[in-house]
């Protein structure tokens, strides 16, 4: 088979395996599955999300952030206050706003203060970065609950049923996919397959080159035209907003937003083990790296039902085992075995009859 | 007697085959130099011998097999090397540069050793408090020299010790490794771009040409070899 | 004016604890260059060891230096075990091992041990002293007693001993080191066991001064030393102590006296973190690295 014969087949291959996929998760899954199921998955969704959001940043950008949970926490509330809440600014009442009405305030909202944390971090490199967002993590749950008085006297904004059902354009198109659980799952998906695209072109594009560049040799970049701030800056703002869409999401799986100091920052380690477990750097790693998560945290607790204190310590010898044996993700760990195969059958096909003969070893005096 | 014996070394980086099957020798109190353009696998022979590398086939010191075994052990049993680009420790200083350098030793000659050295390398004994990063190339790479001879080794392993420095600072270097060798007899396996300065101290060398060993002589033949001639030292 | 120096005193005290947490944790990062999110739960666990051998009635200081001496056998083993086989690897994936340590030895510690609260007693006599109406505790002394005395032996160890050396060598250049002889692995061990027998300490003098140890109490405690650690700059043992006490000091005047921000008092540390980051990239005390590009 040619060269080009051998391309079209695989593009062919491809192409069909993301239109099955695509039908599968998008239509066969969420009508015949339990609605426990389909929430299990939308959260592998936006968590994949909230994951491409930091590859963004840290796989493709080398900025090591460890606080997203906080981008993700600001995009929750901003879609549960949208929703729930009712504001008067300049004479306009807003409130009790559709769930996809919300998306482009979070979105804009999160960018931004991305962009902002981005500026300072400009200074800062590595470790003390990775502790800079660290300290977002820390402190946004804080100010969330000194200035957002939510229901029940916490900071969880909890919303109703109403608000959480799907709108009735929806319902009306898509009557076998309008319960609850099927349109929070809808849109996840949905907005996972966004951000893919988006993760894909920004990765082709000359912003996803200058981005790589940046990270791999900082004045070599520079020295070749690339503005190193806005690289940065953008890249922070990017991956800020993808973790706020992550969050609006979250709202329809979870009923609410909440602001707890310990689940911002286990969210914040959760994209970041996310991103690693599926491959860093990679389009489809972070996806994968949202259903693992979410799968093996799943199987820890239902190992030992009776003791679940014993859950974190299997997630953490689980984590610890998969960088042993897939430190360069799932999608690295693949591409190797695939080389690997490729290699061994090409050298079986390619090999002589008989052993050379060895050269017999001369005195070089 | 022979003191360093390779017999088909071959090696490299991973699925990078470097060396091919490698022959040499070297025998106490000599100085040996491998000449070779860059990527010929020069370091790489270093580095296999001082085990920072995997590789095959046979490499006697001392009578003793030391290819599989660690570099630490491989240091310990008197083989010290000097890699390329120096390999300060440049948080330290330069008195505790040498004090390290004699790691493996259980005598109490330490101090008066690097007293010695000091004098050998008077530069050093000016700058002995200060900070081996803060040096100039020249000065570290006789840092360099100095810490591997605090070991009291039995062979010294050099890699291009004269890479990145001035002509008048390595000519000063080799004359420098040159009396170390006839003085205190200490046996040498010098890597070289420099060929001419590297033969002008030389018994014996070899010329490494993509990872195999192309000429071989003493330092005299090498010099006089046309093709050596015309490739190394550039007439 | 009792009342700043009062709370003067309560910032060096909780200082004095960070800094002793954030020593483990430079310690740590000298040798193996690495951020060890796994060094609170590594004391906790030490302090619950600790508490079983208190509550089994050995006298305290003798519970106190056994600990130690285990502890550090666990860090060097859990070097050996754990950390080695992805030294080599990217950052990242050594982040994700010591996150995965973490969760693994904090859930350990309440299979062991249970989830309720156990009482940690001192090795001295606790007393308050209210000279002018300052108030000075006895912890206070003692704390900072045995952080004086915890400085100067690692000084002493890394100045002047020939293990110091080696260590320093390793820390500097671990391929140079090598070469010279040294025995790298072994040496990373005992920069391992040295943090965790240093983080044992820590958790020894600090929980007693809490209301109890429960599964979370070096939790807060590492967010604190992290900021001290990354104030005084992570190759700096110096640094540290001083970034610890600034950081206790700091969030002790604040909650003192400025009530705007109660409730929010993390803003302190994680404010003066960037702060000084901004002017310093490399921490007060830690070396900036010229590149020759």
């Amino acid at each position: 088979m040619s060269r080009s014969q051998q391309r079209l087949l695989g593009l062919a291959v491809s192409v069909a395996v993301v239109a099955v996929l695509i039908v599968w998760f998008g239509w066969i899954f969420p009508t015949n599955y339990k609605s426990a199921d389909t929430r299990l998955v939308a959260q592998a969704f936006y968590i994949g999300v909230a994951a491409m959001g930091l590859n963004i940043l840290t796989g493709y950008n080398g900025q090591v952030s460890i606080g997203h949970g906080a981008f993700f926490g600001v995009g929750a509330y901003t879609t549960a206050l949208l929703m729930d809440h009712e504001y008067t600014f300049l004479g306009i009442t807003y409130g009790h706003v559709s769930f996809l009405g919300t998306l482009l305030p979070c979105a804009i909202v999160t960018f931004v203060i991305g962009a902002l944390v981005g500026f300072p971090a400009l200074r800062v490199k590595g470790l003390y970065l990775a502790l800079v967002t660290l300290g977002l993590a820390v402190i946004f749950p804080d100010l969330a609950t000194r200035f957002v008085k939510g229901t029940g006297g916490t900071s969880l904004v909890a919303l109703t049923p109403t608000e959480l059902a799907a709108p009735s354009w929806f319902a009306d198109h898509f009557p076998s996919l309008s319960a609850q659980d099927q349109w929070a799952y809808t849109m996840c998906f949905a907005l996972a397959i966004v951000g893919l695209v988006g993760v894909w072109v920004i990765a082709r594009s000359r912003f996803g080159r200058s981005l790589i560049a940046v990270r791999d040799h900082e004045a070599a970049a520079s020295s070749v035209g690339i503005d190193l701030a806005r690289t940065k800056v953008l890249a922070f703002a990017l991956s800020a907003m993808y973790a706020g869409i992550a969050g609006s999401l979250s709202v329809l799986v979870l009923f609410n937003a909440s602001a707890d100091k310990v689940e911002t920052f286990q969210n914040s380690i959760e994209f970041l083990v996310a991103l690693v477990i599926g491959g860093t750097a990679t389009v489809i790693g972070p996806i994968i790296g949202g259903f693992a998560v979410v799968y093996i945290d799943k199987w820890t607790k239902d190992a030992f039902p009776s003791k679940p204190v014993l859950s974190p310590a299997i997630f953490g010898i689980a984590l610890i085992v998969l960088m042993y044996v897939l430190p360069d993700g799932v999608v690295g760990g693949s591409r190797r075995l695939f080389a690997w195969s490729r290699r061994t059958l090409q050298t079986r096909r390619a090999r002589p009859a008989a052993p050379a003969t060895p050269a017999t070893p001369a005195s070089t005096r | 007697m022979t003191l360093l014996e390779v017999e088909q070394l071959t090696g490299g980086y991973g699925a990078v085959r470097v060396l091919y099957g490698l022959d040499f020798v070297v025998d106490a109190g000599e100085v040996v130099v491998i000449l070779g353009a860059n990527g010929a696998g020069k370091t790489t022979t270093l580095r296999a011998l001082s085990g920072s590398l995997d590789a095959k086939g046979h490499v006697r010191f001392d009578g003793r097999d030391i290819l599989h075994r660690r570099t630490e052990q491989i240091a310990a049993a008197g083989v010290a090397h000097v890699p390329q680009g120096r390999g300060t420790i440049t948080d330290l200083t330069v008195d505790e540069n040498l004090r390290l350098g004699a790691y493996t030793r259980r005598d109490r000659d330490v101090d008066t050793d690097i007293e010695t050295w000091y004098a050998v390398f008077p530069r050093l004994a000016d700058r002995r408090g200060q900070l081996a990063g803060s040096m100039s190339g020249g000065e570290q790479q006789m840092l360099a020299i100095a810490r591997a001879m605090m070991a009291r080794p039995k062979l010294v392993l050099l890699d291009e010790p004269s890479l990145g420095l001035a002509p008048i600072i390595t000519q000063e270097l080799f004359r420098t490794l040159g009396a170390l060798n006839r003085e205190q007899g200490i046996s040498m396996l010098v890597v070289e771009q420099n060929a001419s300065l590297a033969l002008a101290i030389a018994n014996r060398g070899y010329v490494l040409e993509t990872g195999s060993i192309v000429v071989a002589g003493s330092a005299d033949e090498l010099g006089s070899n046309d093709d050596v001639r015309k490739a190394y030292l550039g007439f | 004016m009792a009342l700043f120096f009062t709370q003067l005193l309560t910032g060096i005290q909780n200082g004095a604890v960070y800094a002793s947490l954030a020593i483990a944790l430079v310690l740590i990062f000298r040798t193996t260059g690495i951020l060890n999110f796994a060094q609170g739960e590594m004391a906790l666990f030490s302090t619950y060891l600790l508490w079983k051998f208190t509550d089994s009635g050995l006298t305290v200081w003798l519970a106190i230096i056994i600990t130690m001496a285990i502890s550090f056998v666990g860090g060097a083993l859990i070097e050996r075990v754990v950390i080695r086989p992805v030294e080599q690897s990217s950052a990242l994936v050594i982040v994700i091992v010591t996150i995965g340590l973490f969760l693994a030895i904090n859930s350990l510690a309440q299979v062991i041990y249970g989830s309720g609260q156990r009482a940690v007693p001192t090795f001295y006599p606790h007393h308050i002293w209210r000279p002018g109406g300052v108030i000075i505790s006895s912890d206070t002394l003692v704390l900072v007693g045995v952080l004086a005395i915890e400085c100067l032996l690692l000084f002493l160890l890394l100045q002047r001993t020939k293990l110091g050396l080696a260590f320093r060598g390793v820390s500097g250049n671990a391929e140079s080191s090598r070469l010279l002889g040294v025995p790298v692995g072994r040496i990373l061990m005992v920069g391992w066991g040295l943090s965790a027998a240093v983080g044992a300490l820590a958790g020894a003098m600090a929980i007693p001064t809490t209301a109890g140890l429960v599964p979370s109490s070096m939790q807060q405690i590492l967010v604190f030393a992290f900021a001290a650690a990354a104030i005084g700059g992570f190759d700096s043992v110096v640094g540290a102590v001083v970034g610890g006490i600034i950081v206790g000091v700091a969030d002790a005047l604040t909650i003192g006296y400025v009530n705007a921000l109660h409730g929010i008092d993390l803003v302190v540390p994680f404010g003066l973190i960037l702060l000084v980051l901004l002017f310093r990239p490399a921490g007060l005390f830690g070396s900036t690295h010229v590149e020759r590009v």
